[in-house]
This record gives structure tokens, C-alpha cells and sequence, in this order.
């Protein structure tokens, strides 16, 4: 499995080399070490789970990921390269994109307007032009409605394009914040938690977003989810995390017959 | 029934992004458009242009500015009048440096001083936020009005330290001063008005309005989706700043005629921040319903006893202007928080809908 040409999963999709990399990550705040010396690797168009109890890090982890948070010490690699410290909105111009453990939707704001400030980092007229709505402005204006309207279509949500956020109900309230990290054409997704609070029903469909989004645009993700089912069934492979350590990793067959990763879900007599 | 929308079906995401995408909204502009520069400058008398029409744009003008900042990109502000008066004494002393120059261009240019000024004291937004800020931006008040009054190269070493509009000439026509006429300047009012208006309304609806509206909402996610947020910020200021300053020479130039340094005081920010809240927060047209109430209001309140002959002094009828446009302004608020531009998009959704209740 660490060849640099990939591998193929147990359904047969061809994954390929590192898209990114986490080389000896931690991360201090002031006394506390939430995140203690891990490594791993995404791969290139494949499905990345990062699972563990509650407050082991799993957060953290993603915020080092989308440039939230800097590490205390370790690399972070991407594309082949090393990326160095950086605002996140600079991480996220260069093909990163998250949803949000509570949703981060800007409220005040139309489904559909939510969407389009997922693909601001493609847009590039001008003050000038756009207060006068010509030229370049019109035109990204109308080309990237297309493509938001592509990724409206896609998650099923072309009845509440027009619906200020704030009035939606929670399940599609996550499908928006989805529609707009996607809207970003992103190599590599994050989602933090994208099921938490959902019922069976809405955890079915998002499952089913969340795949098809693998499947059809081959976008790589990285999705932390308590639902172990979930987990199991979605993922390639998996990161396991307990006390800010690496305590497993590898597919979810490996990982669930892990010793370490029992212990940790399930308790150890010490 | 007559705001009905059904029929009106969009097949191109152009025509979806028009700038008024129902019918009605576009007649309804062209009407009052029509009234503004028609109808108004042909029937509006000498008191009505000085006591409504011109301060009623300048003061919705200056509105807007503050609504681009604290209504679009959430950052609240106390410093307006400062502001305004940046880009007021920035255009006389372009006039009375270079009196060759074009008035209308020296207005518009002056936004460009209160821009920069704007920007400056802005930076402190980039790490406080809400009340804080708002803070912040009553120091630039303090200072720039101190600034006014102290710097007397400013008022070009006046003995009054106040600034006094010169006779301003474009082609022969007096556009600002003694001289000029009041249709003259409502028209230069009108003018720079309905264009920076007009830009404005493609700011926020466009790419960098969503930006805007990104910082405001959750400033956080706007940063992890690819917003700079110093770049949101400063450019609301600036944008903010520039048409407050602009709204200030307008102020003095074409309303008042002089202008001391107390002028722009903490009651004129606090004055235009009362017209953008009842308007409407995060609205272009609540500035104008906004403008139209506290600054229209007390004026149909003072003619309305003398018109009907009953005799009330001018300190009473002072009195009572406070008491009712105060009352008015509570009243509003509890009906609609969100402001006047609110209430009308209720009674337009519900004019869509009449006279069928579903």
C-alpha cells in the first residue's frame, strides 16, 4: 500500500498517488498537545475517514489540514510539495474546501448566493467591472451560475435556490454547506461530520452525495463522522485517534479488528 | 394583481441576473425615476428643494455608504460625519487651490481623500469586531473633527475657522454658492445620486457583495472558503468611505453653503446611523425610506399646522417634531426590526399574492 502508484479498493476503484500528506504533525496549545506526532497520506480520489472518541483530536486535525490552525512542529505536504505556513483562505485557493461540524452557512444570504461565494476563488473582474456589471464581471457572473447551478442540481436542492438560508431546515441546511464547498471544484473535500444530527433517512441520502461526489467528479475526501457504519461503509481507508495519537490506520476491515482501536471505543481495564 | 409575477418565466441565467428581474419592480422604478428628474424639478418650489428633495439624497447618500459597511460587510461604524466632512473639506480645498477645476469632478474626487482615511482607520477592523469596533471608529470622529477645527490650513486661515462655498461655475451655469439655483444643484445632487446608487447596487449584488456578505455573516467560514478577509474589509471601507465623503461635499456644497467644524459632529453619525437602521440595514432602498422619514417627516410635521391655520409656535411645533418622529421611530422598529425596506418586500410578497390568500 505505499507504493506511490496507488492501489485498488475492495470495489474495484483505481486510486491514485499522494494528493497530501501529514509528516509528524503536532500541535500545542499552550500546555495542552491536542494532535501528538502523526503522520498520513490522502490519496488521490479516494475516500479518507478520520474517526476516534470524542476529543482526540479529530477537529484539530482538520483545521491543520485546511490552514485554520498551524502546526506546533511537522509538514504539511501537498501536491508534491511542501506547503508552507499560510492563511486559510490561501489554503483554500489552492483546492481546499470543508464543510463545517455546526454549519457555517452565511445566513443572511439565498441558497443560491451561498453557493456562488463557494466559487469566488475562480472569480477574478474587478471592483471596477463589477460595479458597472460589464465585461468580465457579466460574464463570471453568468459562467459561474452555470456551474453552480450544475452543483444545484446535482444535490437536489433547485426548489430552495432562492430561499434565504436561515429559513431551512437543518438536513438541508447541510446539503447547502456541501453544495458550496463543492461549488469550489476542490481536489480535496473536507467534511467535518457531515451526518451528525442526522436521521437514517437524511444519513442515507447524504451517504449517497457523498459517494456520487467521489464517483462522478473524483474529487478526493477526507470526512470525519461518528457513525461507524457510516464509516465503515463509505471510507477506503481510515485514520483511527485517540489522545491526539495515531492508534490505527488502514481499511476499515484493518482497523476494526485493531486491538488498539477496541480498546479505545471500548474501554480497557487498566 | 398587479404585482403579479406569474407568466414571467426567465430562460437565460442573464436574464435571471437582470437587474430587475420582475416587471413591476422595473415599471415602479421607471415612475418614481420619472418624478425625480420630470416631474419634481418642474413643480418642486424653492422650499421644497431646500428642505426636502436635496437633503433627503444627500442624507440617503450618505446612508448608503454607511449601509455598504455595516449593513453588507457587518462592520459597525460611528464615524460618518467625520467622514463626511473628510470629503468635504477635501473638496474645498481642491476648489480653492485649483478653482479651474470642475466642481462635479471636485466632489467626486474628494470621496477619494475620505476613502483613504476611510481605510486607515478601518485597519483596527482586521482584529476587533461589534462594539469594539464601533469604538475604534468614535475615536476617528473625535480626531477628525478636533483635526478640523485646529488644522486651519484646512479652512484656508479663515478668521470664522468655518469653510464657505465660493461661486462655482460649470459652462457658465452656477453649480455651487451663493449664485447657484436650487434646480441646478438638485440636478448635480440627482445625478451623482442615481449613478453612484446604481453602481452600488451592482457592488452588492456581485461577486464582491457576496464578500461582503461572507465577512458579515461568519467571518470565520468566509475565510476558509477563500475570503481575504483584510481585503473584504479594507475594500468596504474604502467603498463605504467614498461615497460618505462624497455625500459630505455634497452636504456642504450643495445644501448648506458653509460648514463649521461641529457640523460634523457625533449627532450627524448618529443621525445618518438612525436612517440606515429604520431604513434597513443591508438594503439599498431602505437608505431612501429611511432618509425620506427622518429627514422628510419633521418637515411635513412643522407645514402641516400652519396649513391648516392652526396657530402653534415655532418652539412648540419644534418640540413636538421630536416627540412624534421619536415615537414614529419606536413604532417602526417594533413592527419590522429589519427596517422599512423589509416592510415593503412583506407588502410586496403579499401584493404578488393578492387579492388569493395562498
Amino acid at each position: 500500500m505505499k507504493d506511490s502508484d496507488g492501489y485498488v479498493t475492495a470495489d474495484g476503484r483505481q486510486i491514485g498517488g499522494v494528493l497530501m500528506e501529514m509528516k509528524n504533525i503536532t500541535l500545542r496549545f499552550g500546555g495542552v498537545v491536542a494532535i501528538h506526532d502523526i503522520s498520513f497520506d490522502i490519496r488521490e480520489g479516494e475516500i479518507r475517514a478520520i474517526i476516534g472518541p470524542n476529543g482526540a483530536g479529530k477537529s484539530s486535525m482538520l483545521n491543520v489540514i485546511s490552514g485554520f490552525y498551524t502546526p506546533s512542529e511537522g509538514e504539511v505536504w501537498y501536491k508534491g510539495s511542501k506547503r508552507p505556513p499560510m492563511r486559510p483562505y490561501e489554503v483554500a485557493r489552492l483546492g481546499v474546501a470543508r464543510t463545517f461540524q455546526n454549519i457555517a452557512l452565511f445566513e443572511g444570504m439565498s441558497v443560491l448566493d451561498n453557493v456562488m461565494t463557494g466559487r469566488l476563488t475562480h472569480m477574478k473582474a474587478g471592483i471596477g467591472a463589477q460595479a458597472l456589471w460589464w465585461g468580465r464581471a457579466r460574464d463570471e457572473e453568468i459562467a459561474n451560475r452555470r456551474k453552480v447551478e450544475e452543483v444545484i442540481d446535482f444535490l437536489e436542492i433547485q426548489h430552495i435556490r432562492k430561499t434565504p438560508v436561515g429559513n431551512l431546515p437543518y438536513g438541508l441546511k447541510k446539503r447547502v454547506e456541501l453544495a458550496r464547498a463543492l461549488a469550489a471544484e476542490p481536489s480535496i473535500l473536507l467534511l467535518d461530520e457531515p451526518m451528525a444530527g442526522m436521521n437514517v433517512e437524511e444519513k442515507e441520502d447524504m451517504s449517497r452525495f457523498i459517494l456520487d461526489v467521489n464517483d462522478e467528479f473524483g474529487t478526493t475526501i477526507a470526512l470525519i463522522e461518528h457513525d461507524m457504519g457510516v464509516v465503515m461503509d463509505l471510507s477506503d481507508r481510515v485514520v483511527v485517534m485517540d489522545y491526539g495519537k495515531k492508534i490505527g490506520d488502514g481499511t476499515p476491515d484493518e482497523v476494526i479488528n485493531n486491538q488498539d482501536v477496541i480498546d479505545a471505543y471500548l474501554g480497557v481495564a487498566h | 394583481m398587479l404585482y403579479r409575477t406569474a407568466g414571467q418565466f426567465k430562460t437565460s441565467y442573464k436574464a435571471d441576473q437582470a437587474l430587475f428581474p420582475v416587471r413591476q419592480d422595473a415599471i415602479l422604478l421607471m415612475i418614481i425615476l420619472a418624478f425625480a428628474w420630470v416631474i419634481f424639478p418642474l413643480t418642486a418650489s424653492e422650499f421644497a428643494f431646500q428642505t426636502l428633495l436635496i437633503p433627503i439624497m444627500i442624507y440617503a447618500l450618505a446612508a448608503l455608504g454607511l449601509n455598504i459597511l455595516t449593513g453588507y460587510a457587518g462592520q459597525l461604524s460611528l464615524g460618518t460625519a467625520a467622514f463626511m466632512g473628510v470629503g468635504a473639506y477635501a473638496c474645498y480645498k481642491m476648489v480653492t487651490l485649483m478653482p479651474w477645476m470642475n466642481p462635479i469632478l471636485a466632489i467626486l474626487l474628494s470621496g477619494v481623500f475620505s476613502a483613504g482615511v476611510g481605510v486607515a482607520f478601518g485597519i483596527p477592523s482586521l482584529r476587533i469586531k461589534g462594539f469594539y469596533l464601533a469604538i475604534a471608529t468614535l475615536a476617528a470622529q473625535f480626531f477628525l473633527v478636533w483635526l478640523f477645527e485646529k488644522w486651519a490650513w484646512l479652512y484656508n486661515y479663515n478668521a470664522s475657522g468655518a469653510i464657505q462655498v465660493p461661486n462655482l461655475e460649470i459652462f457658465g451655469l452656477y453649480v455651487a454658492g451663493p449664485q447657484a439655483s436650487s434646480v441646478t444643484q438638485y440636478f448635480v445632487v440627482l445625478g451623482i445620486v442615481t449613478l453612484l446608487t446604481l453602481l452600488c447596487i451592482n457592488l452588492t449584488r456581485g461577486n464582491l457583495g457576496r464578500t461582503w456578505k461572507a465577512t458579515r455573516d461568519m467571518d470565520i467560514a468566509a475565510e476558509l472558503i477563500g475570503i481575504n478577509l483584510m481585503k473584504s474589509k479594507l475594500t468596504a471601507f474604502a467603498v463605504s468611505s467614498y461615497i460618505v465623503g462624497v455625500a459630505g461635499a455634497l452636504f456642504v456644497f450643495m445644501w448648506r453653503g458653509a460648514a463649521e467644524p461641529n457640523l460634523f459632529d457625533i449627532p450627524l453619525s448618529f443621525r445618518i446611523l438612525f436612517i440606515a437602521i429604520i431604513g434597513g440595514l443591508g438594503s439599498i432602498l431602505g437608505n431612501y425610506l429611511g432618509a425620506i422619514l427622518i429627514v422628510g417627516l419633521p418637515v411635513v410635521l412643522g407645514t402641516v399646522p400652519a396649513a391648516l391655520g392652526i396657530p402653534v409656535s415655532s418652539a412648540m411645533i419644534e418640540h413636538l417634531n421630536i416627540m412624534i418622529v421619536g415615537s414614529l421611530i419606536i413604532f417602526f422598529l417594533i413592527i419590522e426590526p429589519h427596517g422599512l425596506a423589509r416592510l415593503w418586500a412583506l407588502i410586496r410578497e403579499k401584493l404578488i399574492l393578492w387579492p388569493f390568500p395562498h
